[in-house]
């Protein structure tokens, strides 16, 4: 059986073939398309052209579809919001740090009204239920999705579950809704920002599934379609279709665990280097190491967890622009017009690839002779640039003096000169333009525990070695290989109001999927 | 007198955050809700005690709480207010202006809010310089100054007001009463004469905290030397970097308490614990107390040099832990009984920082 990866990036659409062993048989990588679709049933067709396709069994797609869309404030749905916690909370209404612009793209109606749970189980009011009918009114007609918050709602998520069937009343059943308790845990705007942003998604997560699928009948493969998620694991497109938000920041954890596992490293450097961007990462035992501090999308606080990148806007496509003061490069790029515009491609715009080819970085991309009247100080000045961009940026991922080696990957990794400071050497994997589509093939099967666990019945210890235990025979059951799946997230959220110390218990176990 | 406007409220806040040493709130609320306060009633009035009648009263305005319950409840506003206007017609006098009772946390922020909602100046000052878990542990105390007449309240139109004969006794009862309000409420406390903040409080902290803030965002933006000028202002020092290997929590009597081990990133075999009781209290080295309150031990990303704080401690965070001496006010009879490592429970001497 076959796995297929694809990755849409904001400039390449990748696509790899990878068998049982983890051998790639076929890579493709083509610009992404005005509908990243066309890109992606491009890309299938010509990883194709070598394998027959109908032995692909399982599909995964890696995509910045969802968080294009936040970026560039396009395609989003309209959404009303609703929190259940007055007269608490008032003083921040939501959305209150969204900036403008995404605010008035996606917020259609918000309101508070009186509900929510003190931290000991009271209620700080009961359900307006007639405010929640209200609210409906008014939401009706402008509203494509329902976001509903509530505080407290981690711990009990009872008034969320009223205020979703009374919606559901007066909106009808094809009026979705997200309820925070689902989408994040302990904090209030935070976790109501990431469920606004999910109810924001769910047309581009509609589209993106339904055009994966269509991609794949079209290609007469008979695959599981699944769509990757943050932190590295799978989820199927179903249940993608309700979850698009858990899918945000799966771009640059595929491309650090692909390049990890093409090199066969697992502590390394990673510096992923587009058309447009270069993300740099660090790989902690074979996975990329998380942000500790809140991650904002698009402007907006979340509280996911997020592998820790610096991005510098440093690709294939960034523009050169010699002035009297020496060379000043970028921020902006050309994009995936770098095969027509880049000066090697016969273009008129003087790119970080000409400079490349010209310092014999790069090779093998248009005709080099189309750079030869380059000013060598050019060259040399924007070529400097990089190096200190790069060094600079890798030294802080690093934070110690201890050097290790550097993973180049990305269509852009020949701007990664041969030695960089700090790193002890710098490697370029087999496969490496395409590690962000090979990561989605090799992402995990997963198993998530979500259960109140009373500590005095027995001790604290004994419910989460349970609590794993279990976490790990559901991420077995959903095809990870036995003996090799592991927790990769315990959260204990105390519900003391309830005798005996309750405490809601949330654990992740993921692994490879199995025959792998 | 000068103002404090919106462009000021980001550097506040971090300067905030990192005088919070891990504790005081996450300002992150708080300083939305001053954004929002601003954008409505205008900019702050900061004033120095001078400026105010000398027999004007000042009051503390203060949210009490458990930070972990404020990361879901978020405040309605209502309740600092309704503290303010209670101790106010219990007194029978009004205010005529606010100030921070800790310049470090939340803390810092909300009364900014409540005074341009309510129309006052804030004075430059506060009785911490920093953030602790309990009321007592003021300058304020140590000067002799009442917390009392206090007032607690809730955003539902719940509020008490009481008077007691020490300020420990004070953080009791109102610890009691905000268990029953559950955990998220405003407190009014320690009215004095603007001629008592000037002779006691800590003066010049709010411009103290934005300037640490503006030093600490050089810092994050990589500007060259800007940490040495962070360090350099702020009197301190990185006493320890390394990986956070185990988080240990426990929300007991509203406090969250704890401890965070940090093992060398050297490969040595060093390791460093933090005494967690809302704030990082102690900092042991390898069992030895190397820091304790009431100088700062703040712990920083090594990577992007954010504060953090004890809510979002994570295992394999990798960090560096500053020390930084307290306000030198502090060092005056009958501090170490009020906020000296004993006082938390932790049975070491105090070592002065730097002495």
């Amino acid at each position: 059986m076959l796995r297929m990866g694809i990755d849409v990036g904001g400039t390449n659409t990748d696509a790899v073939l990878v068998d049982t062993g983890g051998r790639v048989l076929a890579m493709h990588k083509a610009p992404t398309t005005e509908d990243p679709l066309d890109g992606i049933s491009a890309a299938m067709a010509a990883v194709g052209q070598d394998v027959d396709l109908s032995g692909v069994g399982k599909a995964m797609l890696g995509t910045t579809h969802s968080a294009n869309a936040i970026i560039q404030r396009r395609g989003l749905g309209r959404v009303g919001v609703l929190r259940l916690a007055a007269p608490s909370s008032l003083a921040v209404p939501p959305g209150a740090d969204w900036p403008d612009d995404l605010r008035e793209a996606v917020i259609a109606a918000e309101e508070i009204i009186e509900g929510g749970y003190e931290y000991d189980g009271r209620v700080i009011a009961e359900l307006d239920e007639g405010a929640v009918r209200r609210f409906a009114e008014a939401a009706a007609g402008r509203a494509e999705a329902v976001a509903v918050s509530c505080a407290f709602s981690p711990a009990n998520f009872e008034q969320e579950l009223r205020a979703a069937e009374i919606l559901v009343e007066e909106l009808g059943e094809a009026m979705p809704i997200s309820l925070s308790h689902r989408v994040g845990t302990l904090g209030l705007l935070e976790r109501e920002n990431a469920t606004m942003l999910n109810a924001a998604l769910l047309g581009v997560a509609r589209r993106v599934v339904d055009g994966f699928r269509r991609a794949l009948r079209e290609h007469g493969i008979d695959a599981q379609a699944y769509i990757t998620q943050n932190d590295g694991t799978l989820m199927t497109a179903d249940r993608a279709l309700e979850m698009p938000v858990l899918s945000l920041g799966s771009g640059p954890t595929n491309s650090m665990r692909g390049a990890c596992s093409l090199a066969g490293l697992a502590d390394a450097l990673v510096v992923d280097v587009g058309g447009t961007s270069t993300d740099i990462g660090i790989l902690v035992d074979g996975f990329p190491r998380e942000s500790a501090t809140a991650v904002y999308v698009g402007g907006v606080r979340t509280n996911f967890r997020m592998p820790d990148l610096i991005s510098i806007g440093l690709g294939g496509g960034t523009i050169v622009r010699p002035g009297e003061g020496g060379v000043s490069v970028g921020p902006d790029s050309v994009g995936y017009r770098v095969t027509e515009e880049a000066l090697v491609c016969g273009g008129g715009t003087l790119t970080l690839s000409d400079v490349s080819t010209a310092g014999g970085r790069l090779s093998g991309f248009g005709d080099p002779g189309l750079t030869a009247d380059l000013d060598g100080a050019v060259v040399s000045g924007a070529l400097d640039w990089v190096d200190e961009q790069l060094a600079a940026r890798c030294e802080r991922m690093k934070a110690s003096r201890d050097p290790m080696p550097l993973l180049a990957v990305g269509g852009g990794a020949h701007l990664v000169p041969e030695r960089v400071t700090g790193a002890s050497e710098v490697i370029r994997p087999d496969h490496y333009p395409v590690a962000n589509a090979f990561g989605a093939a090799i992402a995990e099967a997963s198993g998530t525990v979500d259960r109140v666990y009373q500590y005095d019945s027995s001790s604290r210890e004994e419910c989460l070695e349970s609590a794993r235990a279990e976490a790990v025979a559901a991420a077995t059951a959903a095809g990870a290989a036995p003996g090799s799946v592991r927790v990769t997230s315990v959260v204990e959220v105390p519900m003391t109001y309830v005798p005996g110390g309750g405490c809601r218990v949330q654990v992740k176990a993921a692994g490879p999927l199995e025959s792998y | 007198m000068r103002e404090l406007t919106l462009d000021q409220v980001d550097d506040l806040a971090l300067g905030a955050t990192l005088l919070g040493t891990g504790g005081g709130g996450d300002p992150y609320v708080a300083r939305l809700m001053l954004r929002g306060a601003i954008n409505r009633y205008g900019p702050v009035t900061i004033v120095e005690p001078s400026e105010l009648p000398p027999d004007g009263l000042v009051m503390t305005t203060a949210v009490v709480g458990a930070p972990t319950v404020l990361l879901e409840k978020i405040p309605s506003g209502a309740e600092f207010t309704a503290s303010v206007t209670a101790l106010s017609s219990y007194l029978g006098r009004k205010p005529v202006a606010l100030m921070p009772i800790e310049v470090g946390g939340l803390n810092t922020l909300l009364p900014l809010a409540t005074a341009v909602e309510m129309g006052l100046p804030v004075v430059d000052a506060d009785g911490m310089r920093r953030a602790f878990p309990q009321i007592e542990m003021t300058i304020f105390t140590l000067a002799g100054i009442s917390a009392s007449p206090m007032a607690v309240a809730d955003e539902k139109g719940n509020l008490c007001v009481f008077e007691t004969n020490t300020n420990q006794l004070g953080e009791i009862l109102v610890r009691g009463a905000v268990m029953s309000l559950t955990l998220a409420n405003a407190m009014a406390s320690y009215t004095m004469t603007a001629a008592e903040v000037a002779e006691h409080a800590i003066l010049g902290s709010v411009t103290y905290c934005t300037e640490l803030g503006r030093l600490l965002t050089a810092v994050q933006r990589g500007e060259a030397g800007a940490y040495d000028r962070f360090l350099e202002f702020a009197e301190g020092s990185i006493i320890f970097s390394g990986t956070i290997v185990d988080v240990e929590r426990r929300t007991t009597e509203g406090f969250a308490k704890g401890t965070v081990t940090i093992e060398a990133r050297d490969g040595s075999e060093r390791t460093m614990q933090i005494g967690i009781q809302n704030e990082f209290l102690v900092a042991f080295e390898d069992g030895d107390p190397v820091v304790t309150a009431p100088d700062l031990i703040c712990i920083l990303d090594a990577e992007t040099a954010t504060p953090i704080t004890t809510e979002t401690l994570t295992y394999g965070q990798r960090v560096n832990v500053v020390a930084m001496p307290c306000a030198p006010q502090w060092h005056r009879e009958g501090m170490l009984e009020v906020v000296g490592p004993r006082a938390f429970g932790y049975d070491h001497e105090y070592r002065r920082l730097g002495a």
